[in-house]
């Protein structure tokens, strides 16, 4: 199977490829169009900033590629983030795979809650293969200051200041908030689950 | 829920890990992979590996054991010490870090965190903070307490979350090795004061200290050394309380 992270300005690209490494898998980083479209699973990864993070896919045609996928691909936080049709971060138009999903920025009313989110929060609701053999109220680690609204694509929910998308799917293209790369075991059988998809 | 963190922290000399009183009285823990390895079994939420070496001849060394240290564990890790530079950012990020943590180079040098926040997220950006009381004033110092600076340590933990910081890693070096629990009110003062997250060091001895830092002082994590690593502190344990 010929495993492709999509490489491009938005960093953590190291963190995916050694826990592919962990459950065996060898990837291939890479912004080559030619490399991707012949995936067999595409990784979508992404921690940075939105607007700087579409610019620099539509410099390099990556936008048009991205949505013209057949194969699964696998959106992780930002990547998941720009997976969906608008972010108001930098008020970015993104590339709309997950129609009418738009992300929003985490308002907190006390410092109850504090912004970014950072840490281990619980996913529930899950309805996906991508969640098999996962129990429901997993621990998973997220690091985020936005947040995609619940929606008909909605395959999992976490609660922070409201209950929203920890995980969203649509044809072939999924899309997780928290880091399966980072999220201890639990993360490393959904990168497994993405796999064998 | 989001879960209150629990930390280990795990200096690293020379590719060992070591841990002193004060920064004296150094003594082995032992090799800092097999330690993170134990560490990410027993269910600590994310580590923290801070380089007191901190030689530039030995900083490539580091790199190495960063990559070492994230193709072995699957939890989140903070790498600090002797950052001065987007470069010494950009090749622990390369190698695996997921966060960085600054101290002294933005005491020295606050435009820094503004310089890396912009360039890899507020996320990965940890804004260590140590402070003593100095004429009753809780103060920021540096060089493990013995330099205080004109900082107090409220106001630079605003002025830092503005500049972008994603996380306070606030150390008091008034319970820094004394097992007599963490600083409850400057810990509180400071997670009350910014809308980041502050996780609190110096002073763990029992699992209570643990359970009074995130529910009085409102800590979002605490962070402590030896009594991990001696196992004084079971972390399952403590998980569980």
């Amino acid at each position: 199977m010929k495993v492709v992270i999509i490489k491009y300005n938005a960093g953590n690209i190291q963190s995916v490829l050694f826990a592919l490494e962990r459950i065996g898998m060898q990837a291939i980083v890479t912004d080559n169009t030619e490399e991707i479209r012949t995936a067999d699973k595409i990784i979508f990864p992404g921690v940075g900033e939105a607007s700087t993070a579409m610019n620099y896919l539509r410099e390099r045609k990556l936008d048009e590629l991205i949505v013209s996928l057949k194969q699964p691909v696998l959106g992780i936080c930002l990547g998941m983030q720009l997976l969906c049709s608008h972010s108001e971060e930098g008020d970015t138009t993104c590339l709309n795979v997950f129609e009418k999903v738009s992300v929003k920025k985490f308002i907190s009313g006390n410092n109850e809650f504090k912004i970014p989110q950072i840490g281990w929060n619980t996913i529930s609701s899950l309805h996906s293969k991508l969640f098999n053999k996962v129990a429901e109220q997993s621990y998973c680690y997220f690091v985020h200051g936005y947040y995609a609204e619940e929606n008909n694509l909605t395959i999992a929910k976490t609660d922070y200041i409201q209950p929203y998308s920890s995980a969203l799917s649509f044809e072939n293209f999924y899309g997780v908030q928290f880091h399966p790369e980072k999220s201890a075991i639990v993360g490393e059988q959904i990168l497994k689950n993405f796999l064998d998809l | 829920m989001l879960t209150k963190r629990i930390i280990p922290c795990l200096d690293i000399k020379d590719g060992r890990t070591v841990k002193g009183t004060n920064f004296v009285q150094l003594r082995d823990a032992g090799d800092p992979i097999e330690l993170a390895m134990r560490y990410c079994e027993e269910g600590a939420d994310e580590l923290v590996f801070l380089d007191i070496t901190a030689t530039t001849e030995k900083r490539k060394t580091l790199a190495t054991l960063v990559r070492e240290i994230a193709t072995h564990i699957n939890i989140p890790f903070t790498v600090g010490g002797g950052i001065n530079t987007i470069e010494d950012v950009s090749l622990l990020l390369e190698n695996g870090a997921d966060k960085i943590s600054v101290n002294t180079s933005a005491v020295n040098n606050p435009e820094l965190i503004n310089q890396l926040a912009a360039n890899f997220g507020s996320q990965c950006i940890v804004v260590a903070i140590d402070t003593k009381i100095i004429d009753g004033n809780w103060t920021v110092v540096t060089h493990g307490g013995r330099n205080p600076t004109l900082h107090k340590a409220i106001s630079w933990a605003k002025e830092i979350t503005d500049r972008g910081a994603g996380e306070i890693l606030l150390t008091s070096m008034e319970n820094d090795g004394t097992k007599a629990g963490f600083a409850i009110d400057i810990t509180r003062e400071i997670s009350t004061a910014v809308s980041i997250p502050v996780i609190a060091s110096g002073g763990a001895g029992s699992m209570n200290h643990f359970k009074d830092v995130f529910e009085i002082a409102n800590a979002d994590a605490a962070l402590a050394a030896s009594i991990f690593h001696f196992r004084e502190i079971s972390i399952q344990e403590l998980k569980n309380i």
